[in-house]
């Protein structure tokens, strides 16, 4: 039996190349395209493994880094009227302009917001308490990958991740990492993972965990950069 | 006389749970005078910060309104049907693109964040931070949206102009608290 899960990706393009920024510790102005293009391409396969709906987003963005890519091979012709526009610049603007528009989602993250951090008056004890629509992961879903993809570069230092998930089933795994995460505080990804047996039953795992994170069962975190991420379930 | 005005206010305020503006104070207490309602307001704000306790009136969307100190959140919050209003990354994110970029079509949001808004523009509609202002006379009239009072209400602003502006949030740098 084969699961498809459609997964909504809220994050974005944007999001995956600023995490690759990030990880690789390069500045955002000088961006070796090369590196990046060919790390993007390795998510882009990976999520398409994890069977994740790969918007349309995605695809528009890797032919992008592509072209850019090949123009930086071009060797760079000096116009006397023209000044060169390094082929990066675009890409640069609409990513400064985004860590713009993360500051002022901070911003408003870090306000005094209503019933999160102060109250107003009216609180009624009985009635019911509503439906979240939509739950807070603390970890992006690159980060929760990237920890994925280590896990398994671990185990299995030569595979290439790209099969079909079978034989196990997400649904099963949904319910063992709820048991799991019964009666203890926190389980790190990394044990969830240590005793899995095949590639196969991580991917069945790890879809397990993305969609439990989706539905807002659980929360993961991520105490430091790089650290291994925490699993808490979310007690209703 | 202002003592006892500034009572009968103050009782509004206690009563209420939505802020109330002076406008809407001054239409319940008929004679009195707009000027004294803001006076008085003023007043009894100073007095809740000067009195040290667990709450205060804070001025959000145009009005007064009674309001716990942080400090006092935990607390409350573990109390049942406190329902804690959490919002995603992505929900945050394309909230800031409307607050900041108002009036605004989706298309426009979507080209900043990178990838498709639709289902998170719905949330936020149907949690009513958001508004549909008009349409845009563009091919497909293009709904154009834009924040609302609860947005305001939620995350303690005064009214859209005490929204921290981009360049300041720069100058405070990463996770500086406002």
């Amino acid at each position: 039996m084969t699961f498809t899960t459609k997964l909504e990706v809220f994050e974005g393009p944007l999001d995956l190349l600023l995490h690759l920024i990030k990880i690789n510790e390069v500045d955002i102005s000088d961006i070796p395209i090369a590196t990046i293009t060919d790390q993007y391409l390795e998510y882009l396969d990976l999520m398409k493994a994890l069977d994740i709906n790969v918007a349309g987003d995605f695809l528009l963005m890797a032919s992008t880094l592509m072209h850019i890519k090949s123009k930086m091979l071009l060797p760079k012709q000096k116009d006397d009227f023209e000044e060169i526009e390094d082929p990066r610049e675009e890409i640069v603007r609409s990513l400064m302009e985004y860590m713009r528009l993360k500051e002022a989602a901070n911003e408003l993250a870090s306000r005094d917001i209503l019933y999160r951090d102060v109250f107003k008056r009216g609180i009624e004890m009985d009635s019911p308490s509503g439906q979240e629509d939509i739950n807070t992961a603390e970890v992006t879903l690159y980060e929760l990958m990237n920890a994925f993809k280590m896990i398994i570069k671990k185990k299995y230092p030569d595979i290439v991740l790209r099969f079909k998930a079978e034989s196990w089933s997400v649904k099963k795994k949904m319910v063992e990492i709820m048991k799991r995460l019964k009666g203890v505080k926190n389980l790190y990804l990394g044990d969830l993972f240590s005793t899995m047996g095949s590639v196969s039953e991580m991917i069945a795992t790890f879809l397990a965990l993305l969609e439990l994170v989706r539905t807002g069962s659980i929360n993961a975190f991520q105490d430091r950069e790089g650290s291994d991420i925490r699993l808490e379930a979310i007690n209703k | 006389m202002n003592t006892s005005l500034k009572l009968i206010v103050e009782s509004l305020l206690f009563a209420s749970s939505e802020p109330l503006t002076p406008r809407q104070i001054r239409d319940l207490l008929p004679g009195k005078d707009l000027k004294e309602i803001k006076h008085v307001l003023q007043e009894l704000k100073n007095e809740y910060e000067k009195m040290d306790r667990s709450f205060l009136i804070r001025e959000v969307a145009q009005g007064y309104q009674f309001r716990s100190l942080p400090l006092y959140g935990p607390y409350i919050a573990n109390m049942p049907s406190s329902t804690p209003s959490r919002l995603s990354r992505a929900a945050l994110e394309t909230l800031a693109i409307i607050a900041y970029k108002q009036p605004i079509i989706r298309q426009e949001i979507e080209r900043l964040r990178g990838v498709d808004v639709s289902s998170l523009v719905r949330m936020l509609l149907k949690k009513g931070l958001i508004r549909i202002v008009g349409r845009k006379s563009l091919p497909g009239r293009p709904i154009i949206y834009g924040t609302t009072g609860k947005f305001l209400e939620v995350f303690d602003l005064k009214d859209l102009s005490s929204l921290p502006t981009l360049k300041e949030i720069e100058e405070l740098g990463y996770g500086e608290e406002g």
